[in-house]
């Protein structure tokens, strides 16, 4: 199978949509001539026009509410923001507009609009472009929510939101772009609301979705050297959450770690811990833990700005101090 | 421009003067039932204001689109909304306009082109600018209304709208129906000009103020808006300059204004009492025909609110539906 970039699934998973659907456009700052700052739009100027691949004044606000306002007449938005950070100019239109209104209106009106943006750290960008915000649209009913890590998972599930007829926040990560990995030349889809396991093992189950599955995934090589096998699941999407395969995985282990960027207090892992805590109990033994960003902005200089997230180091310890009662069925 | 300039019929002028009759009758019951705990909810009234919206949709066809404030009432009654369906909703009953979930500040009637009213100031504008972008794309010759007030003229979302709408040539009219007061602050103290329409020369749009008590004079200035959106030629602004007569919601103790400043409006530019006067001085208009008038708007409202008290209210079983679309 072909290798691409996850920048590339972006832009491929888009330039199919909107060869199949006419009604499919996209706009935002910056997504024409230079096809956006992280190239995830490149080359749809050339094939679609102006006219479908919509560059916008800075403008948050117009970007969200205009995209919206669009979308609730029957039209199939991507619009972007650039950054994650950057939603603090258009929150009225995701808290209070598109995320409400096919409930307020008794489904007569529904929003199906993508709000493509990324977020995440590691290119020094400091606080206000590498923040991890997953958990502001969580918590508002009405949106879902994506967050792949793979060039794979990306392109199946823009697809599959841009065909969804709710609005879905579709946050990518800034240190996936350059990434590389096997996507078919053939159409597919994946749906939202399926997380993935991205390495089998039997001990200790570590949760996770975007960036930091890849960190997992190196903590359970050295883990796997010690003697502790670990599953790595990706969630893949929050909103809907695919509780069926926690419960899967969490029952076979019966230990778990959750790992996120985002600041632990009040994150995504949360949530999930208490839902684990409130339905899963006795298929634990061990307390449930988290592995998250520090509840600080992310720092500029590098070894700050890594020590902020989590490492391989971290996941490591955290396993270790959780299987120290040995394994479960061992 | 006068009504006859404008190819105004003595009947079209009828079917206006009857349509501001029909809104201040349908709030002026909203405001008796709410009192009486019947209605619920926030009641934001447009009183004074009907010819606004009511100038501005004879201007459009039922494929336009308009996008609404919480001042809600007038537009959707004046794009031909189910005044049943709505009296309904404003009792939270499930036979209301959206099953009793919106509320007055949330109703939707997309068979009319009113896809939302808004809750939020200032929300009108970037959705209303949204809808002409879709007319643009997909619809071409439609076009979008965005109504706001004073008050939603001073949030930042009127910036990005009117740039982005301008920048790309949209259909949409942005209609600032400046009343004088957003709640309790008058205009003179939220705006170096006192008015807005100043501001529109600064996107290239074309900006125009009316007198917003005078159906003929927002029709006329509505008109040459929709006229040019239809033609491609991009959005215009149109200041409607009008006052309400009720405070911001009922129950306001309105102590930031007098009692004779209200009287000065209702005695000498009441819209309705402008287009009576119109109708008695070209047509011969007889209080006859102006009580038969009122009698018929006054049982078509109490048939709403029939239809209204009749609806069940909507059931806590029901309350977590439609929240995603299928």
């Amino acid at each position: 199978m072909k290798k691409i970039m996850y920048r590339e699934a972006i832009a491929s998973a888009l330039a199919e949509e909107m060869r199949r659907d006419e009604k499919v456009f996209v706009m935002g700052e910056d997504v024409a001539i230079t096809g956006g700052v992280f190239k995830a739009t490149k080359g749809l100027l050339d094939e679609f026009g102006p006219a479908r691949v919509r560059n916008t004044p800075l403008s948050e606000w117009a970007i969200a509410g205009v995209a919206t306002g669009a979308a609730m007449c029957g039209a199939r938005p991507v619009a972007e923001i650039m950054h994650v950070d950057f939603i603090g100019c258009c929150f009225d239109i995701i808290l209070n507009q598109m995320s409400k209104m096919c409930y307020k209106t008794n489904g007569k009106v529904n929003v199906p609009i993508v709000l493509r943006t990324q977020g995440g750290r590691g290119r020094s960008n400091g606080c206000t472009q590498s923040q991890s915000l997953e958990a502001l649209f969580t918590q508002v009913p009405g949106l879902k929510v994506v967050m792949p890590s793979t060039p794979y998972d990306a392109k199946g599930l823009l697809k599959t939101a841009i065909r969804d007829n709710n609005p879905v926040v579709f946050i990518e990560h800034k240190g996936l772009y350059q990434t590389k990995g096997e996507v078919p030349e053939q159409e597919y889809t994946i749906p939202l609301g399926k997380a993935d396991i991205k390495r089998y093992g039997k001990d200790v189950t570590i949760i996770s979705y975007s960036k930091s599955v890849l960190v997992a995934l190196d903590a359970a090589k050295e883990l796997e050297a010690k003697g502790i096998d670990v599953e790595v699941l990706d969630l893949r999407s929050l909103v809907p959450l695919d509780w069926d395969a926690i419960t899967e995985s969490v029952t076979k282990t019966g230990r778990v770690i959750i790992c996120h960027e985002a600041a632990e207090r009040g994150g995504y892992g949360a949530e999930i811990a208490a839902q684990i805590a409130d339905k899963l109990f006795d298929e634990l033994d061990a307390p449930v833990v988290r592995v998250c960003g520090a509840n600080i902005p992310v720092p500029n200089a590098t070894l700050p700005e890594i020590e902020s997230a989590p490492t391989v180091k971290k996941l490591v310890d955290a396993a270790m101090r959780i299987c120290k009662g040995g394994a479960r069925n061992g | 421009m006068d009504y006859k300039q404008l190819g105004l019929t003595k009947q079209e002028l009828v079917e206006m003067y009857r349509m501001m009759r029909l809104i201040r009758v349908f709030e002026e019951n909203a405001i008796a039932y709410f009192k009486q705990g019947i209605v619920i909810g926030n009641m934001h009234m447009y009183i004074g204001e009907e010819a606004v919206a009511t100038g501005v949709c004879k201007a459009l066809t039922k494929e336009d689109y308009i996008a609404s404030n919480h001042r809600c009432d007038g537009h959707l009654i004046a794009k031909g909304a189910d005044i049943n369906a709505m009296m309904a909703e404003l009792m939270g009953k499930e036979n209301g306009i959206c099953g009793g979930r919106a509320g007055k500040m949330h109703q939707s009637a997309p068979e009319v082109g009113l896809l939302s009213a808004n809750g939020i100031v200032g929300a009108s504008q970037t959705l209303g600018t949204g809808h002409a972008l879709y007319c643009s794309l997909f619809a071409p010759g439609r076009v979008s209304v965005a109504f706001f007030g004073d008050g939603g003229s001073n949030q930042g979302a009127f910036h990005e709208s009117m740039n982005m709408a301008a920048v790309w040539k949209l259909p949409v009219i942005f209609v600032c129906e400046n009343n004088h007061y957003a709640i309790s602050t008058n205009v003179n103290t939220a705006t170096a000009m006192g008015s807005f329409y100043q501001r529109a020369a600064a996107y290239g749009v074309p900006g125009v103020r009316v007198n917003g008590n005078n159906a003929i004079e927002v029709y006329a200035a509505a008109k040459q808006a929709v006229e040019r959106a239809r033609r491609g030629e991009g959005p215009s602004f149109i200041e409607c300059d009008t006052y309400r007569l009720r405070g911001h919601h009922e129950g306001d103790e309105q102590t930031y204004r007098t009692r004779e400043e209200i009287d000065e409006v209702i005695k000498n530019n009441d819209c309705i009492n402008n287009m009576k006067k119109l109708l008695v001085a070209e047509f011969g208009w007889s209080e006859e025909e102006d009580a038969a008038m009122i009698k018929s708007i006054e049982d078509q409202v109490a048939a709403a609110v029939q239809f209204g008290i009749e609806g069940e209210p909507m059931k806590v079983e029901d309350m977590e539906s439609n929240l995603y679309a299928e």
